[in-house]
C-alpha cells in the first residue's frame, strides 16, 4: 500500500517537545528539592477506591481490570467489590500501624455508595484525589465533549460534597485522557494531575485554563499492573519496590529529594496472602532514616514553595 | 510476498571459519540503548498501529518520554561505571528535539546509528524514492549533529521493506540489526556492495522481556543476561561470538530495574576475554579479517 508523501514530512521536528503541555527538561539537571526534616524520599502511597459496575461495557476503551465474562458477571463484579468491603480495611490497618498517610484516588460512585469509606479516609486526615465517576466512565479522545465535562464536574463536585475536602488532585481512570481532560480538570479547580508517567518529580503542566502540576504517580510500581496484569510473583513485587526505593534513596544524596510513588488497588493487594508482602515492602522502607510519608498535596506544596 | 526472504544463505553453526576478536577475546560485547522519540499524534499508517488507545494515548507517550527525561541518564551513569560505551539506535529526530542527549552521547564517545526518524514512522510501504529520501535524511542528520557516518541500521519499530537491505549497502551502511538468525555477524545478500547482519539478540531486548513477550521481573532479566553471557563465553573459546543487550531507557532506566541490570553488567565486564565494544568496531574488524573467508566458505558449501 502506497504511503502518502506527507508521511515523510515532520512539521514539529524542532527543539523541545512535540506538544505544548510541558517543557523538555532532564530530571537530573534540576535544582534539588529539600523535603521537611531533610528527608531523602517522600513516600506517596495511593490506594485507589474504584467501583466496577456489573454492566461494564469497556468500549471503545476498556478500563484496567476489565471484565472478561458474559453478563451477569458476578465473578468479576464481586471480586472487584471485595476491595471496597474487606481489602481496603487491611490496607488501612497496615498503613495505620506504620504511620503512613495516604492519598486515595476515589471514584465518586464509591463516595455515594459507601460513604463510610469517606469517613474512614477523613478520620485519618488522608487526602482524596478525583478519580472519575466509576470504572465504566473512561475518558478518551473522541468522546462527547459535554459528556466528559459532566463526568469531570460531577465526580469532583460529589467528592467535595460528601468529603468536605478541596479535591486538589486528579487521576484519570486507567491514566486515560482525552485532549480536553487537562483543561476540564483545571477549570474545576484541580491543581495537580497524576496521569503522565514521564518523570520522577513534579513539573509544570500547561492547559488553556490555569496551569496544573504533573505529579509522578507511578505506572509500574503498581500492584494491579505487576500482580494482576503481568502475573508476577508477590516476592518479585516486594523486591521491585525495594529496588525502586534503594535507587531513589541513593540518588537523593546527589540530586535532592525524591518521590517514591506506590499505587495500590485494595481489590488486588487486599487479599490475605498479598497484604503480608506489602507489609514487608513498606516495613523495609520506613525502617530507613529520611523517609517522609506524605500526601500528594503535601508533597506538591513543599515542592512549590521552593520551586513554584 | 516471498516465502524465504533470501537475504542470507543457510549456514549451520558447526564447521564455520573461526572468528577471532582483538586480544584473543571470546565474546564481542555491545550494548544498544534505543534512544527514541514517539510522537503524541503520529500520522496513521495503513498497515500498522502501535497505540492501544485513540491519540493522544498519553500513557503510551508519557511512559516513553520517561526514557529521555530520566531513564537514559541513569543508564549512562551505570554504563560509565563499567566502562561500556553505547551503540545508540537513534531516532534521529532526537537530534532536533533533544540535542542535550546527543551531546551527552558524544562526550562518552558513543556510536550513533540509525533507528529511523521517529519510532512512530514506519518504513512499510515506502516507494524507492521515499525510502532513499528517508535514508538520506537519517545519514545527513547524524552527520550534521555528530560528524559520524552511519554504520548501523535498525529499522524504526522493526518495520522493513524488501528494498531496505539493498539500499543500505548502496549507502555504505556497514551492518543491519534487523535479522535475528545468528550469534555471529553474517554476510547479507545484497544487489550491490556489502552488508552484514549484527547479532541483536531479540530475546535479550528489555522491551521483549518486560512487555511484549515474557513480563519478567527485573531480577529475572538480570539472570537471563548472565546465563546468555555464560553460554556465549563458553562457546567463544572455540569460535568468537557476539553478545548484545538491546535496551530501552524508558524501561531499563526505571529505578526498580537499573540496580539488577548494573549487577549483570558488572558480571560480564569482570570477565577476562570480553571485548567491550561498539557495533561499528565489530563490523570493521569483521570486514577486515573475516568477511571474505566467510563468504568464500558459504559459497563453497552452497555449491556442494
Amino acid at each position: 500500500m502506497a504511503l502518502p508523501n506527507e508521511y515523510l514530512k515532520y512539521p514539529i521536528r524542532k527543539y523541545g517537545m512535540d506538544q505544548d503541555y510541558y517543557d523538555w527538561s532532564i530530571t537530573f539537571r534540576r535544582t534539588p528539592v529539600v523535603w521537611p526534616n531533610k528527608a531523602r524520599v517522600a513516600l506517596w502511597v495511593t490506594p485507589a477506591l474504584q467501583w466496577y459496575p456489573m454492566d461494564l461495557e469497556g468500549k471503545p476503551v476498556a478500563p484496567p481490570g476489565m471484565f472478561n465474562r458474559p453478563y451477569p458477571d458476578y465473578r468479576n463484579y464481586s471480586h472487584r467489590d471485595y476491595g471496597l468491603r474487606v481489602g481496603v480495611f487491611r490496607v488501612m490497618k497496615l498503613l495505620d500501624d506504620l504511620g503512613i498517610k495516604a492519598s486515595v484516588p476515589m471514584n465518586s460512585a464509591v463516595a455515594e455508595r459507601y460513604p463510610v469509606l469517606v469517613e474512614e479516609v477523613n478520620k485519618r486526615d488522608w487526602e482524596i484525589i478525583g478519580h472519575g465517576v466509576h470504572m465504566g466512565r473512561m475518558h478518551y479522545e473522541g468522546m462527547d465533549e459535554n459528556l466528559e465535562k459532566e463526568f469531570v464536574s460531577e465526580s469532583i463536585a460529589t467528592l467535595r460534597r460528601i468529603s468536605g475536602q478541596p479535591i486538589r488532585g486528579w487521576l484519570s481512570i486507567g491514566k486515560s485522557e482525552s485532549s480536553k481532560t487537562p483543561d476540564l480538570v483545571a477549570s474545576q479547580g484541580v491543581e495537580y494531575l497524576c496521569d503522565w508517567a514521564n518523570d520522577d518529580l513534579p513539573y509544570e503542566f500547561r492547559t488553556s485554563k490555569k496551569a496544573l502540576w504533573s505529579m509522578p504517580h507511578t505506572l509500574e510500581i503498581d500492584d494491579r499492573h505487576l500482580l494482576f496484569e503481568l502475573k508476577q510473583r508477590e516476592s518479585d513485587y516486594v523486591q521491585q519496590i525495594k529496588d525502586q526505593f534503594d535507587t531513589l534513596y541513593r540518588e537523593s544524596e546527589q540530586y535532592g529529594g525524591r518521590i517514591l510513588s506506590i499505587a495500590l488497588h485494595p481489590w488486588v493487594i487486599g487479599h490475605p496472602y498479598r497484604i503480608r508482602y506489602l507489609a514487608e515492602a513498606l516495613r523495609y522502607i520506613v525502617a530507613h532514616d529520611g523517609v517522609w510519608a506524605a500526601t500528594g498535596a503535601d508533597i506538591l506544596d513543599t515542592f512549590r514553595k521552593q520551586q513554584g | 510476498m516471498l516465502s524465504d526472504p533470501n537475504v542470507y544463505v543457510y549456514s549451520p553453526y558447526n564447521n564455520r571459519p573461526k572468528i577471532t576478536w582483538p586480544n584473543g577475546a571470546r565474546v564481542a560485547f555491545w550494548v544498544v540503548p534505543n534512544i527514541e522519540f514517539y510522537e503524541l499524534y503520529p500520522p496513521p499508517h495503513p498497515t500498522r498501529k502501535d497505540m492501544a488507545r485513540p491519540a493522544p494515548d498519553i500513557q503510551f507517550y508519557s511512559s516513553r518520554d520517561y526514557g529521555n527525561r530520566a531513564g537514559l541518564w541513569r543508564l549512562m551513569e551505570v554504563m560509565d561505571r563499567y566502562g561500556v560505551r553505547g551503540s545508540v539506535s537513534l531516532n534521529v529526530a532526537v537530534c532536533d528535539h533533544h540535542p542535550e542527549i546527543i551531546e551527552a552521547c558524544l562526550k562518552r564517545n558513543w556510536e550513533l546509528f540509525s533507528h529511523g526518524v521517529y519510532n512512530t514512522r514506519f518504513q512499510y510501504g515506502m516507494s524507492e524514492a521515499q525510502h532513499r529520501e528517508f535514508i538520506e535524511d537519517v545519514i545527513a542528520t547524524i552527520k550534521k549533529h555528530s560528524g559520524q557516518s552511519v554504520a548501523g541500521w535498525l529499522s524504526p519499530a522493526l518495520s522493513n521493506t524488501e528494498m531496505t537491505l539493498d539500499l543500505l549497502a548502496e549507502y555504505e551502511v556497514l551492518y543491519t540489526c534487523d535479522l535475528f538468525h545468528d550469534d555471529q555477524p553474517q554476510p547479507v545478500k545484497v544487489k550491490k556492495g556489502k552488508l552484514i547482519s549484527m547479532p541483536y539478540a531479540v530475546e535479550m531486548n528489555d522491551i521483549m522481556v518486560f512487555h511484549q513477550v515474557a513480563a519478567r521481573s527485573p531480577r529475572h532479566y538480570a539472570e537471563t543476561i548472565k546465563a546468555q553471557f555464560d553460554q556465549l563465553y563458553e562457546e567463544g573459546a572455540e569460535n568468537g561470538t557476539v553478545m548484545c543487550i538491546p535496551l530501552h531507557p524508558f524501561l531499563i532506566g526505571q529505578p526498580h530495574r537499573i540496580g539488577p541490570f548494573a549487577e549483570a553488567l558488572e558480571y560480564i565486564t569482570s570477565h577476562d576475554g570480553v571485548w567491550v565494544t561498539t557495533g561499528r568496531e565489530i563490523a570493521q574488524h569483521y570486514y577486515k579479517y573475516h568477511y571474505d573467508d566467510v563468504v568464500a566458505a558459504q559459497l563453497q558449501s552452497t555449491r556442494k
